[in-house]
């Protein structure tokens, strides 16, 4: 199932950030969008696809005006790299989708509760959620778990009482 | 924003939720000087959909800021949880509220000549259904006249009623097999654009937060009120009324920048069930030393509140829940009977079980293993709440707690509460009739919330109740102390009774009720 732009922008409008979405290039720290895509393809569903369009308008929108935002973002992913480096002996994007969930696994993201300062795995984990939130308040992240109007998703007020 | 008092006001209202908020618009619009000071904060109403966010993830807490040390309280009895059961600031607990708006039911009003417990209200149904009617247009009430049981109305709801859930379809026919009727849940919630508004757009998140502005908080009435030239004034919390003799000339407000005084000709406590008698007992002088408006020695007793009540299952059908965050079928079938002499309604849930974002963020996994257990833990949930009536009981009170204050220096209210027997058997019985609805539709149970379990539905009712004899009573039917010459109360604190609907309706409709005999008061004064 395809993830859009409208999925994107869906869940952005649900963190209160739509109005800038989609936009790309704030004169601030560029992301590292094809390690953020490395890390979606490992954390959303196999039956997902669409990642690239998804994330970088997702991420983008997110961090755009929020410079500490996105400068801890790039920060925490290049960190990440490092260690893909030096377990794997390449760069995010470079790995397979196996050996990315075994690095998350590794580095202790699975049990690390988010924090923005605090140690990698507690970092990553806070990346890792703020990407599972974009995806599963989205219409098709929704749709691959059984709803097509999410709670944080403005879809309306037809589906729930079995409309489309 | 000056936070300085202004001149000596017409109307001082203590509190921008929707009580004090309907009084002072209805005040400042017959022409007349008024204030409102609120404890709490404006709330930007671009920062709602971040509040969404927050309240979504489920390590972030409450949404709504709260203050522990402005906002201390402590306990007595069974717990109850007075910080997450409010919101302070302009707008008050709407802005958390679910927005559900029944109207009471005839029987509320006659507990005491129907059945012989508690006490009448000194208003009957017919008293205040012109209220009502005013009210459901205040606050923009979607609904449908479809309740064979009544009560008696006079008018459609001002917006039609959202349509029956998926759910509750399925347990409609568990209802219909156990000789329950339902009947449409009138929401505070655009059906439609209304006055300015959008209709539901379906975040699904009404209780806490609602970011399309679908569902009425009384910022709305604030506004209003401000565009008919009251002053509100946030961070604002009355700590001191001042009396001479029978009157309360003012009050005495702390601010981030300090202390002020504002004068008043008439005064409105509208601070809810629990700072409302607080400030009362606050006030206390040499004169009044039990408190003010406090003869009676009823300020701060009875207490109740609404009992929630639930059980939930799962069904192998798909059941939609959290499209919507609001209920929109109820059945008051077995609201008017005598054996539990409590009333008992019953809420069919569209937001029973996990989100699938909640699961997602708490799981710890990700990938295939992660939306399969999204998908498991979504699907097919079905649950029926019910709100039960509690008696009013003088032991159930509201106190100030001399051992711990707040961050003024004030003794924090301790809320002392207990259950009786016949809640009890009142959440007995709803717990007989949700697990039969249930099994009917062949649900597997799952969780009930039981007599041992259940919590208070955030209605605080009672505190400064109405009645007609200051012995037994703080306030009259007019809603003014027995005790003063213009002090008055606006709130569910004057709920004799509290009945087992959501009690913002008709807090609404007697504040209605109270800000029209104001403006007239004031306007026969001028003349």
């Amino acid at each position: 199932m395809k993830l859009s732009r409208r999925d994107a922008l869906a869940a952005l409008a649900g963190v209160g950030s739509a109005s800038l979405a989609g936009c790309s290039g704030d004169g601030s720290t560029s992301l590292p969008v094809d390690s953020l895509v490395a890390l979606a393809e490992t954390l959303y569903p196999s039956a997902a696809a669409g990642h690239r369009e998804f994330v970088e308008t997702y991420v983008d929108g997110r961090t755009r005006g929020r410079p500490a935002e996105r400068e801890a973002l790039t920060e925490t992913v290049a960190d990440l790299n490092d260690v893909a480096r030096e377990w794997y002996d390449g760069r995010l994007p470079g790995l397979a989708r196996a050996d990315r969930d075994t690095l998350l696994r590794e580095v202790g993201v699975e049990t690390a509760a988010p924090r923005r300062d605090g140690t990698l795995a507690e970092r990553v984990r806070r990346v890792v959620d703020d990407l599972l939130y974009a995806f599963y308040t989205s219409p098709t992240g929704g749709e691959l778990v059984g709803t097509s109007n999410p709670p944080g998703y403005p879809g309306g007020t037809a589906s729930y009482h079995g409309g489309r | 924003m000056s936070r300085a008092p202004s001149g000596r006001a017409d109307l001082l209202v203590v509190g921008a939720g929707p009580a004090g908020s309907l009084v002072a618009r209805e005040v400042a619009a017959a022409g007349h000087d008024v204030v409102v000071l609120d404890a709490g904060p404006r709330f930007d109403d671009e920062d709602r959909t971040e509040r969404m966010a927050a309240h979504l993830r489920p390590d972030e807490g409450s949404p709504w800021p709260r203050d522990p040390e402005r906002d201390g309280y402590t306990t007595g009895g069974r717990p109850y949880p007075l910080a997450a059961s409010r919101v302070k600031g302009v707008g008050g607990s709407t802005l958390a509220w679910h927005g559900m708006a029944p109207r009471l039911r005839e029987r509320d009003f006659e507990l005491r000549s129907r059945h012989g417990v508690a006490v009448d209200w000194p208003l009957s149904y017919a008293d205040l259904r012109p209220w009502y009617a005013r009210a459901e247009r205040a606050l923009g009430v979607a609904g449908a006249a479809d309740g064979a049981e009544g009560p008696p109305r006079e008018a459609p709801y001002p917006m039609p009623a959202f349509p029956p859930s998926a759910s509750d379809r399925i347990l409609a026919e568990g209802a219909a097999s156990v000789g329950l009727s339902t009947r449409t849940a009138p929401n505070a919630r655009n059906s439609e654009p209304y006055d300015g508004d959008s209709p539901c757009v379906g975040y699904g998140t009404c209780r806490p937060v609602c970011p399309s502005g679908a569902k009425y908080t009384a910022e709305r009435t604030v506004a209003a009120a401000e565009a008919a030239g009251a002053r509100v004034v946030d961070r604002a919390p009355v700590r001191r009324l001042r009396v001479d003799g029978d009157r309360v000339t003012g009050a005495r407000y702390t601010t981030p920048g300090g202390d002020h005084v504002q004068a008043a000709r008439e005064v409105v406590l509208a601070a809810g069930g629990v700072e409302t008698p607080r400030l009362l007992l606050l006030s206390a002088t040499a004169d009044h030393p039990d408190g003010l408006a406090n003869s009676s020695g009823a300020v701060g007793r009875y207490f109740h509140d609404h009992l929630f009540a639930g059980v939930g299952g799962r069904v192998d059908r798909e059941t939609r829940q959290h499209h919507v965050g609001f209920h929109t079928t109820e059945s008051h079938a077995v609201y008017d009977e005598a054996d539990p002499v409590v009333g008992i309604k019953l809420e069919f849930l569209n937001d029973a079980g996990p989100t699938p974002v909640g699961v997602a963020l708490s799981d710890g996994s990700w990938g295939d293993e992660l939306a399969d257990r999204v998908r498991e833990a979504y699907g097919g949930h079905l649950a029926v709440g019910a709100l039960v009536e509690q008696l009013p009981d003088p032991s159930n009170r509201v106190r100030l707690d001399p051992e711990t204050v707040d961050d003024t220096g004030d003794p924090v209210p301790r809320i002392e509460w207990s259950l009786d027997d016949r809640t009890r058997r009142g959440i007995e019985r709803a717990n007989d009739l949700q697990r039969r609805v249930l099994e009917a539709v062949g649900a597997d149970l799952t969780w009930t919330v039981d007599a041992e379990t259940a919590g208070p539905a955030a209605h605080q009712m009672g505190t400064t109740r109405m009645g007609t004899d200051p012995t037994e009573s703080v306030v009259g039917p007019d809603c003014r102390a027995h005790d003063s010459r213009n002090l008055w109360v606006a709130g569910s604190s004057v709920f004799p009774t509290g009945g087992a609907m959501n009690p913002t309706l008709t807090i609404a409709a007697l504040a209605l009720r109270l800000g029209s005999r104001l403006a007239d008061r004031l306007s026969g004064e001028r003349e």
